[in-house]
């Protein structure tokens, strides 16, 4: 499948009072056309920054790319001068972000905002626009899309004012639409819904998506390969299928092992132990080694290059090193393996991948 | 919105009554009276003058004929000037002192305004500095410092606008609303400044940011409205500063408007100008505010909806 985003070795330092946090430290990852990319870690993982980074939305004079590429249809995004960003942004390129509580301009009203982009990067004329945005909401499910294009958002409810941003970002029939977090602030039953709008929507309109969140069972939902990040880089990625149920890097296990299960007898939820790292300072080899069971001595000197699992499969850590000892995941990890044919606990008995 | 407003002006003649009201006793627990200071008079013409005017009657009973009379429109004649109806003398200074007032209001808001946004937008740098520089100096110098100078600079050495007085129209205007101008001046590009700083780290700004918006566009289309907010809420209270402000200026440029005349009637202790131009000061406030309050609700629709479902 066709390319339309690369990511590659990118490093980006924020500049502050205490010094330079290296927040992005080498990430590299492709968006092929159509396919949903999610990228799970916790606070402070570098996902947001990452994609924040794509779209240059980072304050300018605190934040420095360091090295690498953003490729888009061949296209470097870090030398572009800020105009030449303006005429991306929004277009080719558009974001849905957290929190749809503040993420509207309070004072302007809604129908506005959505015409804002058609106007900004078409050639139509205000009546074109004005009869587009109608549609755009009626698209992502507003009820009388005419009379509430007037209103301001103050007088829509948190799923509702979601739903607008949604389609303010779809207004230009993006190639690629960046998800951050976009159900995080709502309650679950809405963020069911607009899980099954933007899957949807994707279908109409055949954009790429990247999905950032770090909630597993949205990234199951919604997704077809999984990016893993901790620490300012991408520590596993492949399909959904293999980070689930095939996954290698103890980050990973620790992520999945903490998902909340019905088919366990636990009555505990398992935490990963430690903090993040402090990435004022990043730690020497594998960042996650000091909140590991599994760290081995390299670990901690070398950092892990990416070892290929499956064409589709990586994950950067030195058990998959010839020379390491076979170590067991955790019990909850086991007990996903055995479902998966490539891996080396399949038991192949219960049929299918799931 | 009706039962709002009506409110709203019910309120407005409460505040009235009080404001009257106070203003009467303390000018009555000053001591002297008007004719006190005409000292060639007897003692029996003294008392003569004083029984034809009322001021020998207790004080609450002239409270009280004042009270009736203000109800029914009348603030009463001056003791000088000629006797004339204080109506007729606050009417005739009117028009100097609205013009210097509110040209100095909107000058000072607007460069005030256009200042913060430079800074807003031009953080920590010499733009920054340089307008933060100028309100420190609007601020800290009173209005009186800054018309000497523009008079003595400006008037007097290069003779650029008239001294003072108001005979050359427009121009007579112009140096006396410059020096009220800079209150407001830096108040404004102060909380400009602030408010368009806290506004354009918002997520409303990335989104629209995230939409392709210019940095021109982000500024004027999406941050200015929502910066605007906390200015209005002291366009009041500078308005209020702009009418003590005017007692001052207008006495440096002799213009024959309603501070400078304030001023005479409290040196000479002439009660019924001094209590009608302070009842006329209060009137002009208490719709300031309220003009205020109805802008907030056009700037922001939140209060709006929620002042008028009230």
């Amino acid at each position: 499948m066709e390319k339309i985003l690369e990511v590659k070795d990118l490093e980006l330092s924020f500049h502050t009072f205490a010094g330079e946090v290296k927040a992005i430290r080498g990430v590299n990852f492709d968006l092929l056309k159509g396919e949903t990319l999610a990228i799970v870690g916790e606070s402070g993982s570098g996902k947001s920054v990452t994609t924040k980074s794509i779209m240059r939305l980072l304050p300018e004079h605190s934040s420095e790319f360091k090295n690498g590429q953003i490729l888009f249809n061949g296209k470097d995004l870090t030398k572009l001068t800020d105009r030449e960003m303006q005429k991306i942004r929004g277009k080719d390129i558009s974001m849905i972000f957290q929190d749809p509580m503040t993420s509207l301009n309070p004072t302007m009203p809604i129908g506005k905002q959505i015409m804002e982009p058609i106007l900004k990067h078409r050639n139509v004329s205000k009546s074109v626009a004005h009869k587009e945005a109608v549609d755009l909401l009626r698209l992502v499910g507003m009820p009388k899309p005419e009379a509430r294009m007037k209103q301001y958002p103050h007088q829509f409810s948190g799923g509702q004012r979601q739903r607008i941003v949604i389609a303010i970002a779809l207004a230009c029939n993006p190639q690629v639409l960046i998800a951050d977090e976009p159900t995080t602030a709502l309650d679950v039953t809405i963020q069911a819904q607009i899980l099954e709008l933007m899957k949807d929507l994707q279908k109409k309109i055949n954009t790429s998506i990247i999905f950032i969140t770090h909630d597993l069972g949205v990234v199951a939902n919604v997704a077809d390969r999984v990016a893993v990040m901790y620490g300012g880089k991408i520590v596993e990625i492949g399909t959904v299928d293999e980070i689930f149920y095939n996954p290698q890097h103890p980050y990973t296990w620790g992520l999945l092992s903490s998902m909340p299960s019905l088919d366990t007898a636990e009555e505990k939820l398992y935490a990963i132990p430690g903090t993040p790292p402090d990435l004022l300072s990043p730690p020497k080899g594998d960042a996650f080694a000091l909140r590991s069971d599994y760290a081995m001595k390299i670990d901690l000197e070398e950092v892990p290059p990416f070892f290929k699992v499956s064409d589709t499969h990586y994950a950067a850590t030195w058990l998959l090193h010839p020379d390491a000892p076979q170590v067991d995941p955790p019990l909850a990890i086991r007990e996903r393996m055995k479902k998966y044919p490539g891996s080396r606990y399949y038991e192949g008995t219960e049929g299918g991948t799931y | 919105m009706t039962k709002y407003m009506i409110r709203r002006i019910v309120y407005m003649f409460i505040t009235l009554f009080l404001i009257a009201s106070a203003t009467f006793f303390l000018m009555k627990a000053l001591p002297g009276s008007p004719i006190s200071s005409a000292p060639k008079l007897s003692p029996s013409q003294l008392a003569m003058v004083e029984a034809k005017y009322g001021l020998d009657e207790p004080v609450p009973v002239q409270y009280a004929k004042y009270m009736l009379n203000l109800a029914k429109g009348d603030l009463g004649n001056s003791f000088q000037f000629k006797n004339a109806s204080v109506t007729e003398l606050i009417m005739n200074r009117l028009g100097p002192s609205v013009l210097i007032g509110t040209q100095g209001l909107i000058l000072g808001v607007a460069i005030g305004i256009l200042l913060g946004m430079i800074a807003a937008l031009r953080q920590n740098t010499v733009w920054d500095y340089g307008s933060t520089l100028i309100a420190i100096i609007g601020i800290s110098i009173p209005s009186f410092v800054f018309a000497t100078l523009l008079q003595y600079w400006l008037a007097v050495e290069w003779g650029l606008f008239p001294v003072g007085l108001w005979k050359d129209g427009w121009m007579s205007s112009i140096l006396p609303s410059v020096a009220l101008a800079m209150g407001p001046l830096a108040t404004a590009s102060r909380f400009i400044r602030t408010e368009m700083i806290e506004v354009l780290s918002s997520d409303y700004i990335t989104l629209a940011k995230s939409k392709g918006a210019s940095g021109f566009e982000i500024a004027f289309k999406h941050a200015f409205r929502n910066a605007l907010i906390p200015l209005v809420t002291v366009l009041g209270p500078l308005a209020a500063g702009l009418v003590t402000g005017s007692l001052v200026i207008e006495q440096i440029f002799a213009i024959p408007g309603i501070g400078e005349q304030f001023v005479k009637a409290i040196t000479s202790n002439d009660f019924s100008i001094i209590m009608g131009t302070t009842l006329f000061y209060s009137v002009l406030l208490i719709v300031i505010i309220f003009v205020v309050d109805v802008l907030y609700g056009i700037i922001d629709p939140r209060i709006r909806l929620s002042g008028g479902s009230k």
